[in-house]
C-alpha cells in the first residue's frame, strides 16, 4: 500500500567517521604491515565501495603477535584487579563517547541498519566493558576458589555478523581475568577492531595486551592451531568450529566455540499476537537474520496459524530496505556476495523441495548485496530450509498441535542455541522452557541480549558459555 | 454492527467470554514497538506533509468551568484561521466545548468546514444516571453538535460490568442521531493494556465512529503504546467486519515531535486509510501553535518564537 506520508531521506552522516585509505595489523601498540606485505580490500556491502584497504595477516604475522601478548601477559596478569579494571572502565566509557562514530562505521562496512548499531550494538559493547570491568577486582567471589589464576594468552577469531560486539564480548572477559589476546575480526569486518585497536592506545592500555589481526581463514586457522596460545575463543561457523575442535584436541588450549543455530520460535495459541509477530519479526529479520540465534523457524500452532501469518504478511509489507545509513531502515544489505549467493541457493532449496515462497513487494537496489525478507510456509521438518542454518532473512513456518510437538519439533535439530515461546500462560513458558535443548530461551521476546546473561549452544551450536559470571570460567585455569 | 456480533452481546457471559478471549497484549511488546516507531527520523518535505496533516486532524480544546463565550469565539475563530500569517494554513479538523457552548462554537465556525465536536454523557467523570448522560448528549446534539465525545462508566467497566457500558454506548448513539460518536475510555484509569483492548472492541461492537484514549483530566493521558494499540484494535475491526472506525487521542500531546509520532503509528499501524482527518484526530490545545511554530520554521528557516503565532 503507497502512503502519502513518505518518509523523506534521513541519512546519518558520514562525516562523522573518518576511514583512512590503508590499516595495519595492530601488533605490540604498534600497526604494522603485514610481514609478506599483503593487503585485502574491505568493502561497503550496500554499495559495494571500497572503504579501505587492510594488512592481512599470514602464520607469521601470528607469531609476532602472540610473541608480543606473551611478553605483555606476565605484567598484565600480575596488575590488581582493580588497576585492571580501570583501563577496562576507561575502555567503556572511550566507547560510549565515540559510538556515534563507531555506529556509523559499523553500518558501513557491515551493511547493518544504523537503527541497530546505533541502539543495539554500541549500547551493547559498552555495557560489556562495563560489566566485565567490574568482575576484574571481585574475581575471588565468582565461585571459582580464591584468586583464579587467568590462562595465558588468548587466540580468538570472531565472525562479520556483529563485528565490535562479538569483539567485545571476547576481549572484555580476557582482560579482565588477566589474559592476553589476539584477536582476529572477520575478513570482511575488519574496520571496527581497527578503530577498537585505535581505543586502547586511547586507553593507554599496555602493549601487547591486545593485538588485532585483519586477516583470512588461514590466519585464524594461524592463531588457533599457534602452540603458545593457551585459549581458543572461536565465534563462527559450526563447520569450522569442528575443525578448530580436531585442531586443538589432545592440546591443552581451553576452547569456547559458539556456533550455528537453527531457533525455534514457538507461538502458542493464547499468545499476545501482535507482539508475537513483533517478536517473530526481530527473530528473524534482525541483522538481516545474519544471527547465530535468529528464530528462523517459527513453529506456530496450528489452530491460529492463518491469522498470524496473515498479520506476519501485513507487517513484513511495512519493513523499510534499503540504505543502512538512513535512520528508517529497517533491513540493510547482506555482508557479502558470497553469503548473498548462500542465502539465495538455500531459498532456493526451499522452493525446489516444495515449500512455498512469499516475500512482500520490495524494491532492492541495483548494486551492492540485498535480500529481501522472505518466508517460507508448507515447511516440514524433512525440508533443507528447517534443517540447515540460511543466515539470512529467511523464516520457515512450520506447525504443531500441541505442546509437546512444539518440543519435540524445537528440539529436532542438530543445533541448540536459542528458542523462544509466546503465551500468555506463565505455567506454560515454565514447562516448555524446560524440556528446550536451546542455550537461550526468550519468553514473549526474542534477541534480547545482556552482559550479565551467560550465552551458549546445546549440540553442534558449540559449548562453553560467553557473558554473565559464567563467561569467567572460559578465561580462568579453573 | 449489532447483527455482526449479536451472539456475542447475547448475554453478560457471552460479552464478557468474547472480551476475555480477545489475545492478551503483552506491555513489554508493545511498548517496545512503540518506542521503536518513535525513532522514526521524519525530516523535510515528510515533515511538511505530517505539520499540515496533524493541524488538519486537531480537535481544538477548551475544556474549562471558567469557559466564556468569549474564549470560545476565540477558540474558533483560531480553529478557521490557525496563523493569520499564512491563509495557506490548513484549519483545524474541530472544535471541542461542553454542551452549553456548542451554539457559541457553531456561530464562530460557521460556514468554515470545522466541525463542533461536544463532550457529554457527564464529562469527565460520567458519574450520573444515564437519563442524565442522555439529556446531555441531546443538548449537544439539539445545539448543534456534529461530533459528541461521550466517556464510558469506568466504574461499570471495572467492576466487570461489560453489559451495562455496551449499553449505555449503544444509547447514546442512538441520541446522538447524525452527529459522530467518540467514546472515551479513560485509559488512564483502566489501567491495563488488556482492559484497553477489550474497552476498545466494546465501543467498536457498540456502534463508536471513534475511540478515544482520555479525557485529558486525569494522570495518564494518550500515550503511544496505549494509542498504538487501539490503532491495532481499529485495523483488526476493519479486517473482520469492513467497518472502518476513527481513532482519537487526547491529553498531553504537545509538540510536534510528539504529534509526528502518533502518526507514525498511524501510518505504520492501522495504515495510511486512517492518515485523514474523518479517521484520526488529537485531542489538543497547545499542541497546535507549536505545530504552526514548526510550519513557519519550516517555510522561514528560522524559529519565531512564541510571540508569532497567536495567543487565545
Amino acid at each position: 500500500m503507497t502512503s502519502p506520508f513518505e518518509y523523506a531521506p534521513a541519512p546519518e552522516s558520514r562525516s562523522v567517521v573518518d576511514i583512512a585509505p590503508s590499516y595495519g595489523l595492530f601488533i605490540d601498540g604498534e600497526f604494522t604491515e603485514a610481514a609478506d606485505g599483503k593487503v585485502f580490500k574491505t568493502v561497503s556491502p550496500s554499495t559495494e565501495e571500497v572503504l579501505s584497504e587492510v594488512a592481512q595477516a599470514s602464520s607469521e604475522d601470528v607469531d609476532r603477535a602472540v610473541k608480543a601478548a606473551r611478553r605483555a601477559f606476565e605484567k598484565w596478569s600480575a596488575l590488581p584487579g582493580a588497576e585492571r579494571a580501570k583501563y577496562l572502565f576507561r575502555i567503556a566509557r572511550i566507547i560510549q563517547e565515540r559510538s556515534r562514530e563507531l555506529a556509523v562505521l559499523e553500518t558501513l562496512d557491515n551493511g547493518k541498519p544504523i537503527k541497530e548499531t546505533r541502539d543495539a550494538d554500541l549500547p551493547l559493547v559498552a555495557a560489556h566493558f562495563f560489566y566485565y570491568a567490574g568482575w576484574a577486582d571481585k574475581l575471588d567471589h565468582a565461585g571459582y576458589g580464591p584468586n583464579p589464576a587467568p590462562l595465558g594468552v588468548a587466540g580468538q577469531v570472531i565472525p562479520w555478523n556483529f563485528p565490535l560486539l562479538m569483539l567485545a564480548w571476547k576481549i572484555a572477559p580476557a582482560l579482565a581475568t588477566g589474559n592476553t589476546v589476539v584477536l582476529k575480526p572477520a575478513e570482511t569486518t575488519p574496520l571496527s577492531a581497527l578503530f577498537f585497536a585505535d581505543i586502547c592506545r586511547q586507553a593507554g592500555l599496555p602493549k601487547g595486551v591486545v593485538n588485532i589481526l585483519p586477516g583470512y581463514g588461514d590466519a585464524g586457522a594461524a592463531l588457533t592451531a599457534h602452540p603458545d596460545v593457551n585459549k581458543v575463543a572461536f565465534t563462527g561457523s559450526t563447520a569450522v568450529g569442528k575443525a578448530i575442535a580436531r585442531q586443538v584436541a589432545g592440546t591443552d588450549k581451553k576452547v569456547t566455540l559458539e556456533l550455528g543455530g537453527k531457533g525455534a520460535n514457538i507461538v502458542f495459541d493464547d499468545a499476545p499476537i501482535d507482539q508475537a509477530v513483533e517478536g517473530i519479526v526481530t527473530g528473524i529479520f534482525f541483522n538481516q537474520g545474519q544471527v547465530c540465534c535468529a528464530g528462523s523457524r517459527l513453529l506456530v500452532q496450528e489452530s491460529i496459524q492463518d491469522e498470524l501469518l496473515d498479520s506476519l504478511k501485513r507487517r513484513l509489507s511495512t519493513l523499510r530496505l534499503g540504505d543502512p545509513l538512513d535512520k528508517n531502515t529497517d533491513i540493510g544489505a547482506i555482508n557479502s556476495a558470497e553469503q548473498l549467493a548462500r542465502i539465495t541457493a538455500l531459498a532456493e532449496t526451499g522452493e525446489a523441495e516444495g515449500a512455498e515462497r512469499w516475500s512482500p513487494a520490495c524494491e532492492l537496489p541495483t548494486s551492492g548485496y540485498w535480500f529481501a525478507p522472505t518466508l517460507f510456509t508448507n515447511v516440514t521438518q524433512a525440508h533443507t530450509i528447517a534443517r540447515d542454518e540460511i543466515f539470512g532473512p529467511v523464516l520457515s513456518v512450520l506447525s504443531f498441535r500441541t505442546p509437546d510437538e512444539a518440543v519435540a519439533k524445537a528440539n529436532n535439530t542438530q543445533y541448540g542455541l536459542s528458542a523462544g515461546i509466546w503465551t500468555e500462560k506463565g505455567s506454560r513458558i515454565l514447562a516448555v522452557a524446560n524440556k528446550l535443548r536451546a542455550g537461550v530461551v526468550w519468553a514473549n521476546t526474542f534477541n534480547k541480549f545482556d552482559p550479565t546473561s551467560p550465552f551458549g549452544g546445546y549440540k553442534e551450536s558449540g559449548f562453553g558459555r560467553e557473558g554473565g559470571r559464567h563467561g569467567l570460567e572460559a578465561y580462568l585455569d579453573v | 454492527m449489532s447483527t455482526a456480533f449479536a451472539d456475542v452481546t447475547a448475554s453478560d457471559s457471552t460479552l464478557r467470554r468474547f472480551l476475555h478471549g480477545l489475545p492478551g497484549v503483552d506491555a513489554v511488546g508493545l511498548e517496545a514497538r512503540a518506542a521503536s516507531l518513535g525513532t522514526r527520523s521524519i525530516k523535510t518535505t515528510a515533515k511538511a506533509y505530517a505539520i499540515d496533516l496533524a493541524i488538519s486532524m486537531i480537535d481544538l480544546t477548551t475544556l474549562e468551568g471558567a469557559d466564556t463565550p468569549g474564549k470560545v469565539r476565540a477558540l474558533g475563530a483560531k480553529a478557521v484561521n490557525p496563523d493569520p500569517t499564512d491563509r495557506e494554513t490548513p484549519r483545524t479538523a474541530a472544535v471541542c466545548v461542553y454542551p452549553d457552548m456548542v451554539a457559541t462554537a457553531k456561530e464562530a465556525v460557521a460556514g468554515s468546514g470545522v466541525k463542533v465536536a461536544s463532550v457529554a454523557t457527564a464529562f469527565p467523570a460520567g458519574r450520573a444516571a444515564i437519563e442524565v448522560k442522555l439529556g446531555d448528549v441531546r443538548e449537544a446534539v439539539a445545539a448543534g453538535a456534529d461530533e459528541i465525545d461521550m466517556v464510558i462508566d469506568r466504574g461499570a467497566f471495572l467492576s466487570g460490568d461489560y453489559m451495562t457500558v455496551y449499553e449505555q454506548i449503544r444509547a447514546v448513539k442512538e441520541a446522538c442521531g447524525t452527529a459522530r460518536l467518540k467514546v472515551i475510555f479513560e485509559t488512564g484509569e483502566l489501567s491495563t493494556y488488556d482492559n484497553i483492548k477489550r474497552a476498545s472492541w466494546i465501543g467498536m461492537i457498540a456502534g463508536a465512529d471513534f475511540i478515544k484514549t482520555s479525557t485529558g483530566k486525569v494522570g495518564v493521558n494518550a500515550t503511544p503504546p496505549n494509542t498504538l494499540l487501539m490503532l491495532e484494535a481499529v485495523r483488526d475491526f476493519r479486517a473482520q467486519t469492513g467497518v472502518q472506525i476513527g481513532v482519537k487521542p487526547a491529553g498531553g500531546i504537545r509538540s510536534t515531535k510528539d504529534a509526528v509520532k502518533f502518526l507514525v503509528l498511524v501510518n505504520e499501524t492501522a495504515g495510511p486509510d486512517w492518515l485523514d482527518n474523518h479517521w484520526f484526530r488529537f485531542g489538543a490545545s497547545s499542541l497546535l501553535n507549536d505545530l504552526l511554530m514548526q510550519r513557519q520554521k519550516l517555510a522561514t528557516g528560522r524559529y519565531s518564537g512564541p510571540d508569532y503565532v497567536t495567543v487565545d
